[in-house]
């Protein structure tokens, strides 16, 4: 069972902002997924290494040539608050 | 005239425009004027550049884009509001590789968000209707790209599938889709869900066409790393009888789960495999029903990371409420994100933070190492390995929205292929009716083969589906 102070600690870790009907309705949910999830916990997986990616490739280089990036100003186009030719957030401290 | 377009195959299509005996801009056209009829919110837009440039195996080709693929200057939003008004500064390798090939883009299709979802419910631009039954889902993630070429929107389409998201919807909108091996078709410029399992793959009327948008999709791209593409390409399907192949059927396969009509289906499938000279035996596949909870816990996993990067700093959606920097990201991120993708992210998040990373995370991962077990365990002994696309046909509107894990189950048969990292074709195999009464609809034959034997799968798929000869329509009382 995922208790509700869980999916508050989660929901941190995540950065979103849930209601606090989402809260309830989350912690339902997760908890009937994960109880189907559970069964892999009955599997005997002592030996197995695990499995991150299908294809068999490690460390696949470029060669290392300079090339031109992407214009600032294209890539501003598309920013919610540009200033000064860089991204604009606003201030980490709480007021 | 432009009615009589509208039928012709892709394969027809190239055939005729290179003979000069229509023109592209004809045909472009013609497309253009079906696609601007759309009923079944199948695109989220439509483009200009339909009729595509240049000679090529896919010269004229107007192709239907799921709206996850980057197209320059053309709104790309992965049907999330998070991504609203987007414009990419690039166009995907797999959108450059169809217009290297003469085609252009026809429009960008609806899709669930950031293609989360089996019947495209998720998107926060509605719902798509399934072209059989418009009270029925089309499927998904690929919704739009399945019910555009199923209710005859499109010649053809692109999509992603992750865990089913291109077999699934084209089995529920009789047509043929196809997820090629991992690595087959760079993903560079399809926005992420899942990156260990993510690939873009053609759905098509039928498998020639498959077999000729795959040749130009696959391929090396020094843009992903991952992408190696298939060594001597796609081929094109010319086998007509399946003398000595051998298919495999799960000895696991579940009675209960499945649709009676589903099973019927596929059932006389296995026969027809027979009738034409191959060979159906069980093998086992025990870790395969453990693939949905070994899924749903990578994909979220890899989903939660890949999806941090929409915070309102770079581009999107950026909450207009003030705040600090931290209440900002939370806010764009409650705003902009849907239930499906909140509650993935979530479960993703939980199944990577400290105390439970090795008891879930790990775990699945080792699980995934026991399915790929179990598909070269089962290669040895034969050429492919064959189920139901899904256990049921096209579901109801509303019928598993409230209920996460219902909905997960849609992708029991897809999901473990896609663990493995192996390619699958679904192909139209018959009508069934649903579950509950009600006209019947179509039934997906899925075919898995070994990695990169897609030359191999195609060539099966082809004659089998030259038995089955499926010919329904949507709308007609025709017999498949």
């Amino acid at each position: 069972m995922i208790e509700r102070e869980q999916v508050l600690h989660v929901a941190r870790l995540a950065r979103l902002r849930l209601s606090e009907a989402e809260v309830e309705k989350m912690a339902g949910e997760l908890s009937g997924i994960l109880e189907h999830v559970d069964r892999i916990g009955e599997l005997d997986l002592e030996e197995v290494e695990p499995t991150s990616h299908v294809v068999a490739l490690e460390n696949v280089l470029r060669a290392d040539e300079p090339r031109p990036s992407w214009p600032r100003d294209v890539v501003l186009e598309q920013a919610p608050d540009p200033a000064e030719g860089a991204f604009r957030v606003p201030s980490p401290q709480a007021e | 005239m432009s009615s009589e377009l509208l039928e012709l195959t892709v394969a027809q299509a190239v055939a005729r425009i290179a003979a000069g005996e229509v023109s592209r801009r004809e045909y472009a056209e013609a497309w253009r004027e079906r696609a601007a009829g759309d009923d079944l919110n199948a695109y989220l837009l439509r483009t200009e550049d339909g009729a595509g440039e240049g000679e090529g195996p896919l010269g004229g080709i107007p192709v239907a884009v799921k709206d996850i693929f980057c197209t320059e200057g053309v709104e790309t939003t992965a049907a999330s509001r998070i991504l609203a008004g987007y414009r990419p500064p690039y166009t995907a390798t797999a959108v450059r590789s169809l217009r290297e090939a003469g085609a252009g883009v026809l429009g960008k299709t609806n899709m669930d968000e950031f293609a989360m979802g089996s019947s495209n419910e998720n998107s926060a631009f509605g719902p798509v209707m399934n072209p059989w039954d418009r009270e029925r889902v089309p499927g998904g993630s690929s919704g739009g790209s399945a019910a555009a070429v199923g209710g005859g929107l499109a010649p053809c389409a692109i999509g992603t599938d992750t865990g089913g998201s291109i077999r699934q919807p084209a089995a529920l909108c009789g047509i043929v889709g196809l997820k090629p091996t991992y690595g087959a078709v760079s993903r560079y410029g399809m926005i992420a869900f899942a990156s260990s399992l993510d690939q873009c793959g053609p759905l098509t009327r039928d498998v020639a066409d498959a077999a000729l948008l795959l040749e130009a999709l696959q391929g090396h791209d020094p843009c992903d790393s991952t992408s190696v593409g298939i060594e001597g390409g796609a081929g094109g399907p010319g086998r007509e009888d399946l003398k000595g192949l051998r298919f495999a059927v799960p000895a696991e396969l579940g009675g209960d789960s499945i649709e009676p009509g589903v099973r019927e289906v596929f059932d006389a499938t296995l026969k027809r495999i027979e009738g034409l000279g191959g060979e159906v035996a069980t093998a086992p596949l025990p870790h395969a029903e453990h693939g949905i909870s070994a899924y749903y816990v990578i994909a979220p996993a890899e989903a939660s990371s890949n999806l941090a990067r929409y915070d309102g700093v770079r581009y999107g959606l950026r909450a207009e409420r003030a705040g600090d920097l931290l209440e900002m990201y939370e806010s764009t991120r409650a705003e902009g994100f849907g239930d499906e993708v909140k509650r993935r992210i979530m479960l993703g998040t939980y199944a990577l933070s400290s105390g439970y990373y090795e008891a879930y995370y790990g775990r699945a991962q080792r699980v995934r190492t026991k399915i790929a077990a179990d598909y070269a365990a089962a290669f040895e002994q034969f050429d492919f390995v064959v189920t139901p696309t899904s256990p049921s046909v096209a579901f109801r509107l509303g019928e598993k929205t409230d209920d996460p894990l219902a909905m997960y189950m849609s992708d029991f048969f897809t999901v473990p292929i896609s663990l493995a990292g192996l390619p699958a074709i679904s192909i139209p195999a018959g009508l069934a009716e649903p579950e509950g009464g009600g006209p019947r609809l179509p039934v997906g034959f899925q075919i898995a083969a070994p990695a990169f034997a897609e030359r191999r799968l195609l060539d099966a798929a082809h004659a089998l589906e030259g038995e089955i000869g499926f010919d329904a329509k949507p709308g007609g009382d025709g017999d498949g």
